[in-house]
């Protein structure tokens, strides 16, 4: 359902038609907990709002009163960042708070301090149940038991997506050695490495590698063998200490590509970091060490930056957009050259593999931020499987989740601590890369914008538990395919929503980009989407749609007058003779 | 950095044909003197880093500077979009805008004075259409490379006369039966302006534009009388058109004052030419290095700001026409630069007709051809020094770019594609069309009666650039309409129903009747006394109304924007700064750093393509099952054409500009990373998990 207003909208794309007038709390999972009658909304773009307010454990709704058609305004608590109240500065005991929220917006209400003592106050409400893991209260997603048609948590199977790209074969072995997280924890259960290297030779790999994070295969070129391989850095240090295990294992990813007797080491980071990280007992392959591999540093800066980057971004874009500095107010935020860099990594990495044939190992410090931004991409560019709905779920599955992007952190599920230093906007990073190829090739993949806006959505809602926890391990253990729903499953169950009406399946075609910042654009339907100037009234992918209808509705025509000329044909010439008609079938056996 | 054949020089393939061998050209061309040849062996590069390049002859005709490759082509190119007047090794004479001397690696700009100088050892031409060539002279005998040189720099710097403009070569030598466009209205007779006034009447039911258009069309025929006392007439014209207004109209009249409140045409050509250079671009070292501060660079051009003001003037006056019931008068000092501008935008806001293709060309023909716009001065065509007189100024490029800004936005509301206005901006530079060559339509008549005389034969029949099959065969001109447009079919009846705008009129003012006697500020004398006029009415109080213009229109665009979207009504375009975007097919379609290979606009128009054609084959069955006729064969669906899409994999963005040979499958990787983005400060140290931070401090 779409509520839509003239000020605000928000896609309350959960399935729950819920209306507070009507019905509040008729859903059990959601419970009403304190309704604030003329509560003012100072939108920005509109103006002071009267109206309800109405916050329950999932979300917070605003409908104003004087409006036709209604304003309303509906969020996930999810998406609060932070709830801070301003100090009465009127003296009429009005209430004031401002809400922070993780999706670029800031939304401000005021109300007058509520006589009845009994009913909690709004602000009160607020506090405790945007923030559940602070004040130890269960994350929504794992109380909602919303069932959907299609099983999300059957997405993605490590053995069949590797059974996909081939594997295991002659080079390439599916390990155990990780079964029970034993090995690293913040990998998955299935890995896949090279047949030459034993488990013990992997273990003595995890204690040189940044929290046994061990090179393991991520992707396998159906024809070439070339393979981009994952891990985070080797803890050389200063003295450049050195792992013969290590060595080995790279060797042995090099020798399983018959076609190149080269590898390429894609180090994320600038190379001043990854010296800095030799301080820290890190760093980085030496050239001596590894024979045969190159060392490439993509400069690709860390999660404080980026952080940082987006903070600048909101400021630009929210509430009001300067226009005579539109431009080098955009630059100075850096987030396009961010972009651009992560997308000019991605890339080299894609060209290596395709053209050149040759593995490549990618790692940033850790191995679960830049790395996954890195390979995700570079995974899109290279394999059209990737570019489906069912692919790109795969690849988020595989690549981010199983891997171990720390989603808990970076994204502060249900934490009050907005200032904590782990948040960072990688993963909204990738979503937006990923938007500025569907920009770049419009019929390449087989999903929308607006499909990309809900996954970004649902990364803050808690209403789903796909992106919940930091690991596999933490969420096998927390058992959450049985206690939450899967994002997938909504979005399967209504897939049609999310079809790019141009898709054409290419399955061979791999994408290069173009990465000159000419070519990249501000995400405007993401994070100016509140600003109701820049909303178009249609958009134009609804025409698209309507034309797709139209030939539906025409093939449906024609094949119905084909099903009635057959008919007529056949009945005419029964009317003809039989005698023809008993042979002809003689015939065309004969 | 690109071109000629570049891809030629990057693939072993030999990469054009050599169709401009005299040989050939001659029976093709016969309307061009090859007084310039030369057939010195030249290399030309594909960009400084590669040094690689294909070797072939440089010529110079009257026409067009042309280089011809010794490589002689395989096959025939799958080019889908070929000019049929110059290829894309040809440059025509008036197109080519700089040229550049390169003297031990050193780029000098060439300049007349330079052209006794020593030769250099490269030359470069950057183009009026952005392309830029690269010739080196070393491999040719020092003799041969002087002399084609300076025959080029010659026949491109040297002030020129009219009469030598190549149109009238082209035009005597053409067959007279050249076809005319049928179906654009060129107003240039009575007839168009009554039928035009019919059709917005029909729509308008509105007396006052009558009278309007009939002394705007007697004034526009007076200015073609060459008689030389018409100022008497033409004032005595606009006092009694005055007058009319006065007493016909009950609705009030706003003075609208452009040379106020936008831009200059001096501030335009400035900002226009340091937009430009950002496109001209030499080698792939200098593109990655202004990748870098992209965003500013841009917005210190100015460029997009004055598109941008021209959108925001032209939604004043609609706001004026539209929610006022105000008569807008729009004026400065000539009346035909940025009145036709905004006349022409506010138009294609109000009326659907103008969005239409033949729509949009009768406008221009209305407001700009008969409307006197400067052409032959503001697009310097026959490179003249004195900047005074002729201040030459991009002006109708910013009127096609305010239109691709709308198209962009709004693109199902216009029948024309984003190509059809790149092709436009193109063909201001190609000297066959009259469109684009004169001051005046006086000009135009004087001129070419003059010409006929001169060459003694009858009138001359120079083609108008609305004659597309001059440049371009049918096939090609396909690639002008917009797949997305949405028909007027379905929108028949409600326009019917939906009350029109009871009045919308834009008072052009055709003035450079009055630029005929060459008195220098003669028509600001003339302004002046109308304002007087317009005083004596008391209708000065409408003038510069004190309140801010941006936050009405802001509010005049909320309003609009709130109601349902009708392709065929009001149009209204977002001037927020993430709004205005940079024409990239324009500005980007010769840079082989930005292709992006199989992807890019011309992904979604051979799709579209293709499902419309789908669409209409089926329609067709259906009509041909109704006939109730079938024939066995018929009966299987035949997929649609798919031409395009089967090929669309190895197309560019830069469709259908720069043939895609021309790129390999070697992606652009910057080549300047560490460069690009220096973050110095304390977070870019910090590493990324909290609890390291803290162990290190």
């Amino acid at each position: 359902a779409i509520l839509r207003s003239s000020g605000e909208m928000y896609q309350c794309s959960c399935s729950c038609q819920w209306n507070p007038d009507l019905e509040p709390g008729a859903l059990i999972f959601i419970s009403c907990l304190s309704v604030g009658k003329d509560v003012t909304y100072i939108c920005p773009f509109v103006g002071a709002l009267r109206g309800t307010l109405t916050v329950t454990n999932f979300r917070l709704f605003f409908r104003g009163i004087s409006r036709d058609p209604a304003f309303v305004l509906d969020l996930p608590l999810g998406v609060v960042s932070r709830v801070e109240r301003i100090s009465g500065a009127s003296s009429r005991g009005d209430v004031s708070y401002v809400l922070v929220c993780k999706d670029v917006r800031t939304l401000r209400f005021v109300h007058k301090q509520p006589d009845d003592s009994l009913q909690k106050s709004v602000f009160e409400v607020l506090t405790k149940f945007a923030f559940p893991v602070s004040n130890s209260l269960p994350l929504f997603a794992l109380e909602y038991n919303q069932v959907f048609p299609e099983n999300g948590w059957k997405v993605y199977d490590a053995l069949a997506e590797y059974k996909r790209q081939g594997l295991p074969n002659e080079s390439w072995r599916i390990s155990k050695v990780n079964d029970h997280y034993e090995l690293c924890d913040s990998y998955p259960a299935a890995l896949v490495v090279p047949v030459t290297i034993t488990d013990d030779e992997l273990r003595r790999v995890a204690a040189f590698r940044a929290k046994g994070r061990i090179p393991v295969l991520s992707w396998l070129h159906p024809e070439s063998q070339a393979a981009v391989v994952r891990c985070s850095q080797p803890m050389s240090g200063v003295g450049g200490k050195r792992c013969k295990d290590d060595e080995k294992l790279l060797q042995a990813i090099m020798d399983a590509n018959a076609q190149s007797h080269k590898l390429f080491i894609f180090d994320a980071r600038p190379s001043v970091n990854a010296a800095a990280n030799k301080m820290k007992g890190g760093g980085c392959e030496s050239e001596d060490a590894y024979q045969n591999a190159e060392l490439v540093f993509l400069d690709i800066h860390n999660i404080h930056v980026m952080r940082e980057s987006l903070r600048k971004l909101k400021e630009v874009v929210y509430p009001n957009i300067e226009e005579s500095h539109w431009l080098s107010n955009l630059e100075s935020t850096h987030w396009l050259e961010h972009i651009k860099l992560i997308l000019a990594g991605a890339l080299r990495i894609a060209d290596k593999v395709e053209s050149g044939k040759t593995s490549v190992v990618v790692h940033c410090s850790d191995g679960w931020d830049r790395t996954a931004q890195l390979t995700s991409l570079s995974l899109i560019m290279l394999d059209s499987h990737y570019r489906t709905i069912s692919g790109f779920q795969k690849l988020i599955e595989k690549e981010w989740i199983s891997f171990g992007h720390r989603f808990q952190q970076r994204v502060g599920h249900g934490d009050q601590n907005h200032t904590d230093a782990d948040r960072s906007p990688i993963f909204l990073q990738f979503i937006d890369c990923v938007w500025q190829m569907t920009q770049q090739f419009p019929a390449a993949f087989e999903f929308n914008e607006s499909f990309l806006v809900t996954v970004l959505d649902h990364l803050y809602s808690c209403l789903f538990g796909t992106f919940l926890y930091n690991s596999e391990q933490q969420r096998v253990k927390e058992e959450l395919a049985k206690r939450s729903v899967s994002l997938w499953s909504f979005v399967n169950s209504q897939v049609d929503e999310f079809i790019n009406p141009l898709y054409v399946h290419y399955p061979a075609h791999v994408l290069l980009p173009s990465v000159s910042i000419r070519h990249l654009q501000l995400w405007v339907s993401y994070y100016i989407r509140w600003n109701p100037r820049v909303r178009p009234q249609q958009p134009v992918h609804q025409r698209y749609k309507e034309l797709l209808a139209k030939r539906a509705e025409l093939q449906k025509k024609v094949e119905e007058l084909q099903r009635e000329v057959h008919n007529r044909a056949s009945a005419s010439s029964e009317r003809a003779g039989s005698p023809t008609r008993s042979i002809t079938p003689v015939q065309t056996f004969v | 950095m690109l071109s000629l054949g570049g891809g030629g020089a990057k693939s072993t393939k030999p990469s054009f044909v050599s169709y401009v061998t005299p040989e050939v050209l001659s029976p093709r061309l016969d309307w061009e003197d090859f007084d310039e040849e030369r057939n010195p062996v030249l290399k030309h590069t594909q960009d400084d880093l590669s040094q690689r390049g294909i070797f072939g002859t440089l010529l110079c005709t009257n026409f067009r500077v042309s280089f011809v490759s010794d490589e002689t082509p395989l096959e025939e190119m799958t080019q889908h979009f070929k000019n049929k007047l110059y290829g894309e090794n040809d440059i025509p004479l008036m197109c080519v805008d700089n040229i550049y001397g390169v003297y031990d690696e050193k780029k000098k700009l060439i300049t007349k004075g330079m052209l006794k100088n020593k030769c250099p050892s490269k030359m470069i031409i950057h183009c009026k259409d952005l392309r830029v060539f690269q010739f080196c002279l070393t491999y040719t005998k020092e003799e041969d490379a002087k002399k084609i040189f300076q025959g080029i720099a010659h026949h491109c710097l040297e002030p020129k006369s009219l009469k030598c403009v190549f149109a009238f070569s082209y035009a005597a030598s053409s067959s007279p039966e050249v076809q005319r466009s049928q179906r654009t209205v060129m107003f240039d007779s009575k007839e168009d302006w009554t039928q035009e006034m019919k059709r917005t009447k029909a729509n308008l039911r509105i007396v006052g534009y009558n009278f309007w258009m009939k002394y705007g069309c007697a004034m526009f025929k007076a200015s073609t009388l060459p008689v030389p006392q018409e100022d008497g007439l033409m004032q005595g014209y606009m006092e009694r058109m005055l007058h009319a207004v006065a007493h016909t109209h009950l609705y009030s009249l706003k003075l609208e004052d452009l040379s106020e409140t936008l831009p200059t045409i001096q501030d335009i050509q400035q900002s226009y030419n340091k937009f430009k250079q950002f496109f001209l671009i030499d080698n792939s070292t200098d593109f990655w290095v202004s990748d870098v501060k992209w965003f500013s660079t841009l917005e210190n051009t100015g460029w997009l700001d004055i598109i941008r003001q021209c959108l925001q003037k032209a939604v004043e006056v609609v706001e004026c026409l539209e929610k006022e019931n105000t008569n807008v008068l729009i004026m400065e000092e000539e009346g035909s630069d940025l009145c036709c501008v905004i006349s022409s935008l506010v138009q294609i806001m109000l009326d659907p007709h103008f969005r239409t293709l033949t729509g949009f060309q009768g406008l221009v023909q209305k407001e700009w051809v008969a409307g006197c716009h400067a052409f032959l001065d503001r697009c310097n065509h026959l490179y003249q020094k004195d900047k005074e007189c002729h201040s030459p100024s991009p002006v109708f490029l910013l009127f096609l770019e305010c239109v691709w800004q709308m198209v962009q936005q709004h693109s199902p509301a216009f029948q024309f594609s984003e190509t059809y206005l790149t092709v436009l901006s193109d063909s201001i530079h190609v000297p066959i069309f009259s469109t684009f060559l004169f001051n005046s339509a006086y000009q135009r008549e004087s001129t070419m009666k003059a010409e006929a005389q001169h060459l003694q034969r009858g009138p001359l029949n120079c083609p108008a650039v609305w004659d597309w099959s001059v440049q371009f065969d049918c096939k090609a001109q396909e690639l002008f309409i917009n797949p997305l447009y949405a028909d007027k079919l379905k929108q028949d009846k409600a326009i019917r129903k939906v009350p029109r705008a009871k009045h919308q009129r834009q008072l052009s003012l055709p003035s450079s009747a009055f630029k005929t006697p060459p008195k220098k500020g003669f028509f600001k004398d003339e302004t002046e006394s109308l304002k007087k006029m317009l005083r004596v009415k008391r209708i000065s109080r409408w003038m510069a109304s004190p309140d801010s213009p941006a936050a009405a229109t802001r509010e005049f665009y909320e309003t609009w924007q709130r109601r349902p979207l009708d392709y065929h009504g009001l149009l209204l375009p977002c001037l927020d700064g993430p709004a205005m975007r940079l024409w990239m097919q324009r500005y980007l379609r010769w840079i082989p750093e930005v292709q992006i290979l199989g992807g890019g606009p011309v992904a979604i128009t051979s799709m579209l393509a293709e499902l419309l054609s789908q669409v209409q084959d089926l329609r067709r069955e259906l009509d041909m099952r109704s006939c109730w006729e079938t024939e066995a064969e018929s009966l299987q669906l035949r997929p649609g054409p798919l031409a395009l899409t089967r090929t669309s994999l190895r197309l560019s963005s830069s469709f259908p500009f720069a043939s895609n040979r021309n790129w390999t499958f070697k992606p652009a990787i910057p080549t300047s990373l560490l460069q690009s983005l220096m973050v110095t400060d304390r977070l870019a140290s910090q590493e990324d998990e909290t609890n390291e931070v803290i162990s290190l401090v």
